[in-house]
């Protein structure tokens, strides 16, 4: 058992399951973006109601989310695979920490300022 | 004649590995590599490299042969010399000792994680468990293996994190007792697993698959674990 505080869920089955779902949301997603903007004449009016809707509001703010998490899983593995103490150092797990950090900072306030646009409409 | 580029490192008296070439004169016979790596020792007695059986059962002779890793007692030259070069270096990954010999000590520890002997809390019978053919069929394409290291020095994830991710060979092994109908200790095996290192390092690359000189599945079983990890926390 190898134990790790910076990993985002409890354990590797759920980070594993957890990339699998927020993936199929946001392929989900772009499909759908895709088919509306290919079967439709979209102009402003007809996007704005669109995206007025809560439901769109909720699939686009699950979207968001998915990317977060999605975002913080990936980047977590890669930072463990190439900024480790075996291949750089000591110095690398405060670089790590530093990366980590950054791309939760980066994720909340993607999702803070999505929050902020959808629910402005 | 047939040009051997070779690996070599003594750290006794080398600062840092060279290549070394060799002319040899293999008869226009399609010999092993391992026959070559013998005439070679003929002409220079400091090359050093492990080897036992020579007919792929023991596992000692695991290198890197024009780039692939696999078996030097069973790869014919034929497929692997090209231009009429050769090119040997030790397994990749692992600290080299010297020469093609390489430091194992991980790929054992990881091995040794996965406690590869069965655990069974019954008590034992007079004679002996017995399986059924269904049950010992499970086993197949995985009891084979031979612990030769070309899977696990092959797979990226292996190199990155040999502390923390068991690796394919280490793998197939868990899985060869978590499928075995005598080992009753199936839970305590995958609660073990279930980090986000020791199985889910694997991203199905499937290097280790394109190397096994025993023609072993890895990523399937790999697989497996995966579902019985699922199955269990559902
Ligand atoms: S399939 Fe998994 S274990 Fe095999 S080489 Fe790829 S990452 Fe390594
Ligand atoms: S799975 Fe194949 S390559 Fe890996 S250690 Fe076993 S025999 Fe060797
Ligand atoms: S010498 Fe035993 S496997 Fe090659």
């Amino acid at each position: 058992m190898v134990t790790s505080v910076t990993s985002f869920g409890r354990s590797g089955l759920s980070d594993w399951l957890l990339q699998r779902i927020t993936a199929t949301i946001m392929t989900a997603y772009l499909i759908f973006i895709v088919a509306y903007f290919g079967f439709n004449d979209v102009d402003y009016a007809s996007w704005k109601a669109l995206n007025a809707g809560l439901p769109m509001k909720m699939f686009s703010l699950l979207t968001v989310l998915s990317i977060a998490i999605h975002s913080w899983i990936g980047m977590w593995g890669v930072l463990t695979d190439y900024v480790t103490v075996r291949l750089m150092g000591a110095k690398a797990t405060a670089l790590r920490m530093v990366f980590q950090l950054g791309v939760i900072a980066v994720s909340l306030l993607y999702v803070v300022w999505a929050i902020d646009v959808l629910w402005g409409i | 004649m047939l040009t051997v580029s070779v690996y070599r490192y003594n750290p006794e008296t080398d600062q840092e590995p060279y290549m070394q070439d060799y002319q040899v004169d293999t008869k226009g016979k399609d010999v092993m590599v391992l026959d070559v790596l013998e005439m070679l020792k003929a002409q220079d007695s400091s090359l050093v490299y492990r080897r036992s059986c020579r007919e792929g059962v023991c596992g000692s002779d695991g290198m890197n042969i024009a780039g692939k890793n696999g078996l030097a007692c069973i790869t014919p030259l034929s497929e692997v010399v090209k231009n009429n070069k050769l090119v040997i270096r030790p397994l990749p990954g692992l600290p080299v000792i010297r020469d093609l010999v390489i430091d194992m000590s991980q790929f054992y520890a990881q091995y040794e994680k996965i406690k590869p002997y069965l655990i069974n809390d019954t008590p034992a019978p007079a004679i002996e468990r017995l399986q059924s053919p269904e049950e010992r069929a499970k086993l197949d394409g995985l009891y084979e293996c031979i612990l030769c290291a070309c899977c696990s020095t092959a797979c990226p994830s292996f190199w990155w994190n040999p502390d923390k991710f068991i690796g394919p060979s280490g793998l197939l092994q868990a899985y060869r007792f978590l499928a075995d109908s005598r080992d009753t200790a199936t839970e305590q095996r995958l609660a073990e697993l279930d980090d986000p290192f020791s199985v889910f390092r694997c991203h199905g690359i499937m290097n280790c698959v394109q190397v096994c000189p025993k023609g072993l599945n890895p990523t399937r079983a790999i697989g497996h674990i995966r579902n019985m990890l699922l199955r269990s926390a559902a």
